[in-house]
């Protein structure tokens, strides 16, 4: 955390209110996201409870285990969640636009431009916290590797059929999720407190209530009042009255009213069973569907106040203008989506359990790009930022007093005009250390060359983008009086070095993969939880 | 005339007056241990652990209660898995031992599991001890003991723990066993409960190794436990060896450096008592006479923070806002005294911290008036 998101915190505890963390929106916000709110039993590994789904913030799809230890309840909870996803998923796959990607020629080996299909927008999933991220992950582990009857006949408890796919999209969704600046699916509490600062520790930021109460206080409390308020009051029964954003459920909830609730389903579904009429029966039918009832109340109760948290905030997060960098990253998702979809659609087996150690390496090597991307990106998007980068060294500012005009040596003299700023930032210079400013949206580059002797001045030497002429084009070089940013470090990432491709893994990573061979299911016992 | 009190029974007398009378101690849990880990500086949690306080039931009479509590699903279900690989004897959780930690050794075909009942964490820590002393009398058998009670000494007074399960190998050697219901998953498990998992674990190890220094010829207590969780999503066993080498060296550190209890029992004013059943002004007198240092991992680890939270915003304390917010602010240590060296109105500018507090304040300044034009 640097001192200037610090400050804003402590600005917060002092006036009661969340302070800006930013003054851009530097995540895509889709116009029309899937949000997804689910709950889980506890003790069990994702064992799913239920959950608000759904793209219209009036009208939530609620859908609910009532006895979460229940195989085919369960299955039919990922069957109805399936019917929610993939049509929404489906409706992005569908629409493309042209675009052009360079690819390897397989036989010349040479690099070509290839004209593409890239879907023209994708899908957003929004969750309210980072626990449901995990979530979707474990979802997505716990039903890619399923066989539907159709698969495989002798398949024991097949899985309905279109649970397999949603495995894969939810693993596609949360691995997503783990390269920076991604926006194909979203925390809640990551975007917001990306956006805001509170007056709370950052571990306290994790509960989305207390998040929103931060930033948009109810009428005549302060923020670390409302904040109190929904962490800790509880109603006459000892009800947390704003629940836990989830997946976990609050243990006195549990307790109080769901064990009991789940136990009259228990009972009641034992007794429809050992009816022996068809009066008694209908009596019984009429029981169960009560208790069900009891059961789809509760976990509407727990979720349905999340859901409007989850829209309160994405509220709040569209009245920030968006950041300049925003769209090309969203551009980054609509290929990730685009990828898998085509993966898909060429019948390739799920994703594995474990990556190879090509595919594993390029993964780690994406996110460490994307994070120096996102960084810059940021910097150059938001003055906010850019005040944390100056305070650190990183980038400075200031006023441009003189502008010498000088050439290279060389056959063909180019321009390398020496410019004089006057700054107030401390940057990290040293001898001919590299700087950048934003000229038109390319960055510039530009060399130290020394520094005035009162220390507030340095002197750049201009290197490109100027043209090829022997005079600067007009406007790339900056004038007496401008006001300039440079940054120390790059605004575009180069690739890393090129990795082998999977057949000539060497020996040292485990060696070639092998034919990919479609992994088998999870054994499956009786006693299975998800 | 009574016999002269040692140290010892003196200690234990004064720690009794403070949990308050008739109140039995409680032993020091996971959550206890885990707290240690995460705050061992604040002296506040020492004596109340070491006096063996209820500190969710103290939270409760002082207003505010803590929000820890278990689902009954997740003690079923915790409980149904322990009974599931602790079944037949041990059978399946021996074959772990054997496969993970000790192949060389004759798998176990049959195994001695000890009664472990007696009266009081006494008792039973007397009987665990009384039971590893015989499995040393019985070489080449492996031994099980289920839910064994050991003593370990924090800070001045005996905290009794009470691990999932202890082995004793054919060599003699002791190994600690702990058995969690998070899964597994394709090998991996969640790191920081594998983490919170293996520092529990090296607790008890140490404790042990105390046991086993007062056993001729010592027995080798093993640092590497075994983690027995679900696999997947199954109800089957997976197993893993974990090397708490690291976690034992910290906590034995901290354990060495705290505060004695002692001391802290020393300085409190006469009479203090933490019993739940005070009236709540009196209580939180009494807490408040012993200083507390919260954290936000507090909230997490300590039925007391909420308490300690709200008295820590009270006084404007910046560690409320975690540790390296107060960590960067030099000796500028509540809210109001950093807005105030922000704003130029006080503070010395030649401290280092106080020169680049007013650069950022002023650097936010004009990035959000730039934002606003």
């Amino acid at each position: 955390m640097s001192l200037i998101s610090t400050l804003a915190r402590l600005e917060a505890v002092s006036t009661g209110r969340a302070q800006p963390a930013a003054t851009v929106r530097h995540r895509h916000l889709s116009d029309r996201p899937l949000v997804f709110v689910p709950l889980i039993t506890a003790g069990e590994a994702g064992a799913p409870l239920g959950a608000l789904v759904g793209t219209d913030r009036d009208a939530p799809r609620l859908l609910v285990v009532p006895q979460p230890r229940d195989r085919d309840l369960r299955f039919a909870f990922l069957a109805e969640l399936a019917d929610v996803v993939l049509p929404y998923v489906d409706a992005y796959a569908e629409v493309v636009e042209a675009a052009e990607r360079t690819e390897t020629d397989p036989e010349t080996g040479k690099r070509v431009k290839v004209e593409v299909d890239l879907c023209a927008d994708a899908p957003q999933l929004i969750v309210p916290s980072r626990a449901g991220i995990e979530l979707v992950r474990l979802l997505g582990r716990s039903m890619r590797f399923r066989r539907t009857a159709e698969q495989d006949p002798e398949a024991p408890y097949p899985a309905p059929p279109r649970v397999p796919l949603l495995g894969r999209w939810l693993t596609h969704f949360g691995e997503r999720a783990r390269v920076p600046g991604s926006s194909l699916l979203l925390a809640m509490t990551d975007v917001l407190g990306r956006h805001w600062a509170t007056g709370q520790s950052t571990l306290e930021d994790q509960h989305l209530g207390a998040l929103l109460a931060w930033i948009d206080p109810p009428e005549g409390l302060t923020g670390a009042e409302a904040a109190l308020r929904a962490e800790l009051e509880r109603d006459a029964q000892g009800q947390l009255t704003c629940p836990p954003a989830g997946p976990a459920t609050d243990p006195a909830f549990d307790n109080k009213l769901l064990a009991p609730a789940i136990e009259r389903y228990d009972r009641a579904r034992t007794a429809l069973a050992a009816a022996e009429d068809g009066l008694e029966a209908d009596d019984r039918l009429g029981a169960l569907t009560a208790a069900e009832r009891e059961i789809r109340d509760l976990v509407l109760s727990r979720t349905l106040p999340t859901w409007e948290k989850v829209w309160q905030g994405l509220d709040l997060l569209r009245e920030l203008p968006v950041g300049a960098h925003v769209e090309e990253r969203w551009t980054r998702d609509r290929w990730s989506f685009t990828g898998h979809r085509d993966r898909v659609l060429a019948g390739e087996p799920p994703q594995p359990r474990r990556d190879d150690a090509v595919t594993a390496a390029n993964k780690l090597a994406t996110r460490e790009r994307e994070q120096a991307r996102l960084e810059a990106q940021e910097a150059l998007d938001d003055p906010l930022v850019m005040a944390g980068r100056r305070l650190s060294g990183e980038a400075f500012a200031g006023e441009v007093t003189d502008v010498v005009m000088a050439y290279s040596e060389g056959k063909r003299p180019s321009p390398r005009p020496l410019v004089t700023v006057r700054t107030d930032d401390r940057p990290h210079l040293g001898e001919r250390t590299k700087v950048y400013r934003s000229l038109g949206g390319k960055p510039q580059s530009a060399e130290f060359v020394g520094a005035e002797e009162d220390g507030a001045s340095v002197v750049l030497r201009i290197l490109d983008k100027m043209g090829r002429g022997k005079e600067p084009e007009p406007g790339s070089v900056p004038e007496k009086g401008d006001r300039v940013c440079f940054t120390l470090f790059e605004h575009e990432q180069r690739g890393g070095a090129k990795l082998p491709d999977p057949e000539e893994t060497p020996w040292t990573h485990g060696g070639p993969p092998g034919e990919a061979t479609l992994e088998a299911a999870d054994p499956v016992t009786a006693e299975d939880v998800l | 005339m009574p016999p002269p009190r040692t140290r010892g029974t003196a200690l234990r007398h004064r720690l009794a007056e403070l949990r308050g009378p008739d109140v039995p101690a409680k032993a020091l849990d996971a959550r206890a241990l885990a707290a240690l880990a995460a705050n061992p500086g604040c002296a506040r949690r020492a004596i109340l652990d070491g006096a063996g306080v209820n500190k969710a039931a103290l939270a409760s009479a002082l207003g505010s209660p803590s929000a820890f509590g278990q689902s009954q699903f997740a003690l079923t279900r915790g409980n149904a898995f322990e009974a599931k690989v602790k079944a037949d004897g041990g059978a399946e959780l021996l074959r772990l031992v054997h496969e993970k930690l000790d192949r060389t050794a004759e798998p176990p075909a049959e195994a001695r599991v000890p009664d472990l009942t007696a009266t009081g964490p006494q008792g039973r820590t007397a009987r665990t001890a009384l039971e590893l002393r015989e499995a040393a009398a019985h070489p080449g058998a492996w031994t099980l003991l289920d839910h064994p009670m050991l003593a370990l000494d924090v800070a001045g007074s005996p905290a009794f723990l009470e691990p999932d399960a202890v082995v004793v190998h054919p060599d003699g050697s002791w190994t600690v066993v702990e058995i969690k219901s998070f899964p597994l998953l394709d090998g991996s498990a969640d790191p920081a409960k594998v983490g919170a998992a293996a520092r529990q674990a090296a607790v008890y190890v140490l404790a042990l190794e105390e046991l086993a220094a007062r056993v001729d010829p010592s027995p080798r207590v093993r640092h590497r436990i075994l983690l027995v969780c679900p696999r997947d999503f199954s109800n089957l066993p997976a197993a893993s060896a974990v090397d708490i080498r690291k976690q034992r060296a910290v906590t034995a550190r901290q354990l060495t450096r705290l505060t004695r209890i002692e001391d802290i029992a020393e300085t409190l004013p006469e009479g203090t008592c933490f019993s739940p059943e005070l009236p709540a002004d009196e209580l939180t007198a009494a807490v408040e006479s012993v200083p507390a240092t919260y954290a936000p991992e507090c909230l997490s680890a300590c039925e007391l923070a909420f308490h300690c939270r709200g008295r820590s915003r009270e006084t404007g304390a910046v560690t409320s806002l975690g540790r390296p917010v107060r960590a960067e602010l030099g000796g500028l240590t509540t809210v109001e005294d950093v807005l105030a060296a922000a704003r130029g109105e006080a503070g010395d500018p030649g401290d280092p911290a106080v020169a680049a507090l007013r650069r950022a304040a002023a650097l936010r300044a004009e990035a959000l008036e730039a934002a606003c034009r």
